[in-house]
């Protein structure tokens, strides 16, 4: 395998996606992302530059909405999915500031 | 002939006649469902069968009174679990949004119900679309109607089993990097991936955004064309819905393909591919051919890139899709937080399957400081090489022929140990979704172990009259197949 | 200390006055109860889609074209992404590759009259998030999403400020500009405009930048000054004691006066922008941005120099009176009806001013009409009221926009305007008072005002004292 994924990275990528990985989890998670990036690498291949990187494949742009209101009080759908909620809001684990 | 065994427009036409009442047809469905869902596992949810004939018998009353019109009014449907339908269970096939109840309908759906149809149920699917087998599904796999020992294909296996089993007269699937074109050639029926930007993604719960597109599963093509013109729109609420010249696509249901020119990229055909699935392939085309198509070899060009340029752009977009599911606001939320942090990781961790996980973590590194350029950008650069390749050959030529998966379908439990090989099996259908494309399996034999070959015949952007009318010429040749389910 | 010399960037973010959020149609009105101005998009239901307000594109342009910047005519937003409650997708739709406005620049004046021109590195759009509330009571935290998908812009200053003072005539500029555009209130207090520090020192004569750092949590002018004299105090001292400076984001507790460091393990700050697959480019065409630019108001430089040379008003007056856009409206406003420039000008620098700090009111927040001004400015001109009648109207008019006419009419103020009845008074002053009278006629003229004060106070103060000061002077001459 030419890409070594360390504990670090998939500790760092765990941090960025909030996923907690048992041991062999992490080991499968290295394993698995070295041999997948092996196989993106093949991209390198490809003579890209000058290339517009391509986001979009239509043209289309400018899609725009006038400023007029058209949503009313929601909240009892808005909230009926909630795992917590208290007055009117959704509840979650004390945040730290 | 069975009821179930109708298409969808067929059973349409008999019902405006009054031949048959759309009680009769759900009562039809929810027989078959009966009969064999237990060992198919089509369906993550049958809706409360009670419930469904209340809503037929208003459609009822809507045809008889002549409201209803459109030629799938009364037609029951299977929704793909990951559209959006209000008051409906919509779980992805996730633990994560087990108890998932929508409070809107994806504008598809709502086409779909204003135009008649009747939902029975919400398809399985693997999880999140992840995957090509409906095996990563957290409400246990589907099985292929052909031969329960294997997979129906994936994502939209679920969808595409249910037609086949008959469990449904037509079913909506979505289709990121070949899910609705794969299972449709495990499963031996017919499913059209449209243009990007044809039906809109207003309640389709995000995979790709920018590869993600809903689609038609049914059992021939005149049903696919019918429920395309009923789902597609210009919806205001999707920002990347394109505003097409026509939505007429019935109007190419037409048997002649005299002067068309069909194309067949030969790298299609290389290592790989299985020779019966080669065999039935190349003789459809010769059925092309025959009735007075033009039909050539070409080079079709970087065919081995598009899948590593979409595993990145993918699993990226994915990343970041689904980030949403945290235990906030809706779904799963651990019962043992720690924290909010904790809550986020715990939910998360115990929420997703694997293969979500695996692509997450791909998608999150790629895009991770130091990374982005590297395989990010150089991925999105690729896409522009690769679209430009399908420019060049749809100025040469009216469609594009191959088969639509390299192989049959696997056996169950074959798959998921490699992913690489799994993601191999998606070769002709991914770059489809990097361009934009339109896109249709239908039928073309069965192998020596009776399992279905899918055809895919492959059109420029907002082309699908050209696809339509190819695969509707070639469909004139052969009968529909059913499977004969050995039950469990 | 003073070989050290503060180097200060300016992030900005103002909320646009849009009636609507930028994503989804849900009211950008404030004091809703929680949640009840939200629906799938600004909550992250799973399915929905964001669809750009345009007006949110027309005032982030007009801002742009108002600070010199470059409009980039193909623009488009990117995902940020990063977990937070109050982040309901758990990515923010910013813009980071190609912000729609670059390159600008404002210039700021200085309490001795320096000038300095003030670098904008770029100003982009985004979303802002909800509000999280924390509750003591449950050990938890409330999510409320009313804030969240209201339209911000973010203005990013070049590294260009080197004190308080600069910081605070760059923002203040900032907000003349934007008030004048309509583009938003720029309430500090408010959050409808927030200023994130970030700051550097280094000895003077470096041309190198030191490590910086960001301060977050400023909510007024003052909070700013003292948080940039403590940061610049904390990076100093180590320095002196030859530790370093850490780049990072702090936290500034005003109340407490220092600030601490917010990072944490969880929080990576690798936020993986890419590109919003859910939303198209913006292409801004030739045509498009001449109509936005047409339609630029008169901003308060070129109004306070019209307001000298049309109104011939004095350059103070008309400093303090385009100080705030809305005070400007109510003086253009009152002077298109009565047509008298200064008389209208002294209201407002005079009495308006009085009341304001009396009430402690911002400009922003008079709410008289130019309509009852004007009536009050034709009752003083006609001789109906008396200068001070008119103060305690105006008051009225100032606390409770009432109508000058009714209210005189009602409350029988009107001049007392009656010679005849006015000269039995003054007969009957003058005997009352012999000593004034003698001291008059010995020269003391001023006891004069005695006698006028009387009659004032005969008349409840109706009577024009003007007119009553010359009848006396009349009388007494005669006798």
């Amino acid at each position: 395998m030419a890409n070594i994924i360390s504990d670090e990275t998939i500790e760092y990528v765990g941090i960025l996606a909030k996923l907690e990985l048992s041991d062999k989890e992490k080991e499968q998670a290295k394993k698995d992302m070295g041999s997948m990036l092996d196989y993106i690498d093949k991209l390198n291949e490809l003579d890209t530059k000058g290339v517009e990187p391509m986001s979009h494949v239509f043209p289309v742009h400018n899609v725009f909405r006038e400023d007029i209101v058209t949503n009313n009080d929601d909240r009892d759908n808005i909230l009926k999915n909630a795992p917590e909620e208290k007055d009117g809001s959704f509840m979650v684990p004390k945040t730290v500031d | 002939m069975g009821l179930t065994e109708l298409t969808a427009v067929g059973l349409g036409k008999k019902i405006k006649a009054g031949e048959v009442t759309v009680k009769q047809a759900v009562e039809a469905v929810f027989e078959q469902i009966e009969k064999t869902e237990k060992d198919v596992n089509a369906y993550v949810t049958v809706l409360d069968k009670e419930t469904v004939l209340k809503r037929a018998e208003e459609v009822q009353a809507d045809i008889d009174s002549r409201k209803l019109d459109s030629p799938l009014a009364g037609v029951p449907v299977a929704i793909k679990d990951n559209m959006c339908t209000e008051g409906i269970l919509t779980t992805c096939s996730s633990k994560i949004l087990g108890n998932f109840n929508p409070t809107f309908s994806s504008e598809a759906v709502i086409n779909l119900e204003n135009a008649g149809a009747v939902i029975v149920g919400k398809a399985n699917m693997d999880e999140f679309a992840m995957g090509s087998t409906t095996e990563t599904s957290a409400y246990g796999e589907t099985k292929n109607p052909w031969n329960l020992g294997h997979v129906p294909g994936g994502s939209s296996g679920g969808s595409c089993a249910a037609v086949a089993a008959e469990e449904c007269f037509f079913a909506l699937g979505s289709d990121t990097g070949g899910s609705i074109r794969q299972p449709s050639s495990f499963c031996g029926v017919t499913g059209l991936k449209p243009t990007y930007g044809t039906v809109s993604r207003y309640g389709l719960i995000a995979y790709g955004s920018s590869l993600d597109q809903i689609g038609p599963v049914a059992k021939d093509v005149t049903d696919c064309a019918s429920i395309l013109e009923i789902i597609a729109s210009h919806d205001k609420k999707d920002s990347t819905s394109v505003n097409r010249e026509s939505y007429k696509f019935t109007d190419s249901l037409t048997d002649d393909v005299k002067g068309m020119k069909i194309g067949i990229p030969k790298d299609y055909f290389g290592d790989g591919l299985d020779h019966e699935v080669k065999e039935a392939v190349l003789a459809a085309a010769d059925v092309l051919k025959e009735k007075g198509a033009v039909v050539e070899e070409f080079e079709l060009g970087l065919v081995e890139y598009a899948i590593p340029a979409y595993y990145v752009i993918a699993s990226a977009e994915a990343s970041s899709n689904l980030a949403r599911f945290d235990g906030v606001k809706y779904g799963y939320r651990t019962n043992d937080a720690d924290g909010l942090h904790g809550m986020y990781k715990r939910t998360r961790s115990e929420g997703f399957g694997e293969e979500v996980k695996r692509r997450i973590m791909l998608g999150s590194f790629v895009l991770s400081s130091g990374y982005y350029d590297a395989y990010y950008l150089k991925a999105l650069r690729t896409k522009a090489l690769i679209k430009k390749e399908f420019d060049k050959a749809f100025s040469k030529y009216d469609v594009i022929l191959g088969p639509a998966s390299p192989t049959t379908a696997p056996k169950l439990g074959e798959s998921l140990s490699d992913p690489i090989k799994m993601y191999l099996g998606d070769i002709y259908t991914i770059s489809v979704n990097l361009a934009g494309l339109p896109g249709i399996s239908l039928p073309c034999g069965t192998d020596s172990k009776g399992l279905p070959i899918g055809l895919q015949l492959i059109g420029d952007c907002f082309k699908e009259n050209n696809i339509i009318r190819a695969a509707y010429s070639f469909e004139q040749s052969r009968e529909y197949k059913r499977p004969e389910i050995v039950l469990g | 200390m003073a070989k050290y010399e503060t180097v200060i960037g300016l992030e900005v973010h103002v909320e646009l006055a849009t009636k609507t959020k930028i994503f989804c149609g849900c009211s950008t009105a404030f004091g809703g109860a929680p949640n009840t101005h939200t629906c799938p998009v600004c909550t992250g239901m799973p399915g929905s889609l964001p669809v750009l307000n345009k007006q949110v594109v027309e005032y982030a342009m007009a801002v742009g074209i108002a600070t010199n910047c470059k409009i980039t005519q193909n623009c488009k937003f990117d995902r940020k992404n990063y977990f937070y409650p109050d982040n309901p997708q758990n990515y923010q739709i910013s813009q980071l590759y190609l912000p729609i406005c670059r390159d600008g620049r404002v210039e700021i004046e200085l309490e001795d009259g320096t000038k300095k021109t003030i670098g904008i590195h770029e100003i982009h759009m985004e979303e802002d998030a909800g509000k999280l509330i924390h509750d003591e009571w449950d050990d938890c935290s409330l999510v409320d999403f009313n804030r969240s998908g209201v339209p911000l812009i973010e203005i990013v200053s070049e590294p260009d400020m080197r004190s308080a003072e600069e910081v605070n005539a760059y923002l203040d500029k900032l907000r003349l500009i934007i008030q004048y555009l309509g583009a938003s209130d720029c309430k500090l207090q408010e959050g409808s405009m927030r200023a994130d520090v970030n700051l550097s020192v280094r000895e003077v004569g470096s041309k190198e930048f030191g490590t910086r750092t960001e301060m977050k949590n400023l909510n007024s002018f003052k909070a700013i000054a003292r948080a940039i004299a403590g940061e610049r105090e904390r990076q100093i001292d180590l320095i002196e004691s030859g530790e370093s400076v850490i780049q990072e984001t702090r936290r500034w507790d005003d109340t407490k006066g220092y600030s601490y460091a917010m990072r944490s393990k969880e929080d990576a700050q690798d936020y993986r922008y890419f590109p919003e697959p859910d939303l198209v480019p913006i292409i801004i065409s030739d045509e498009w941005l001449d109509e936005v630019k047409s339609r630029q108001p008169e901003f308060r430089y070129e109004k306070l120099e019209r307001y000298k040379k049309e109104y011939e008003i004095p350059e103070y007056d008309a400093k303090i009176i385009t100080e705030s856009k809305h005070m400007a409206d109510i003086f253009e406003d009152t002077v298109a009806i009565c047509n008298k420039p200064k008389k209208v000008s002294n209201w407002l620098m005079v009495e308006t001013m009085r009341l304001m700090k009396a009430h402690e009111l911002e400009a922003e927040e008079l709410s008289f009409s130019p309509e009852n001004l004007a009536k009050l400015i034709e009752l003083v001109d006609a001789g109906t009221i008396n200068g001070n009648v008119a103060k305690e109207v105006f008051e009225k008019i100032f606390l409770d926009n009432i109508d000058p006419v009714d209210y005189v009419d009602k409350h029988g103020l009107k001049m007392d305007n009656d010679v005849d009845g006015l000269k039995v008074i003054l007969e009957k002053i003058i005997s009352d008072n012999p000593q004034s009278v003698e001291d008059y006629n010995n020269g003391k003229k001023k006891a004069i005002g005695f006698l006028v004060g009387q009659a004032m106070k005969e008349t409840k103060g109706k009577a024009n004292p003007g007119v009553i000061n010359k009848m006396i002077q009349e009388m007494l001459d005669k006798n």
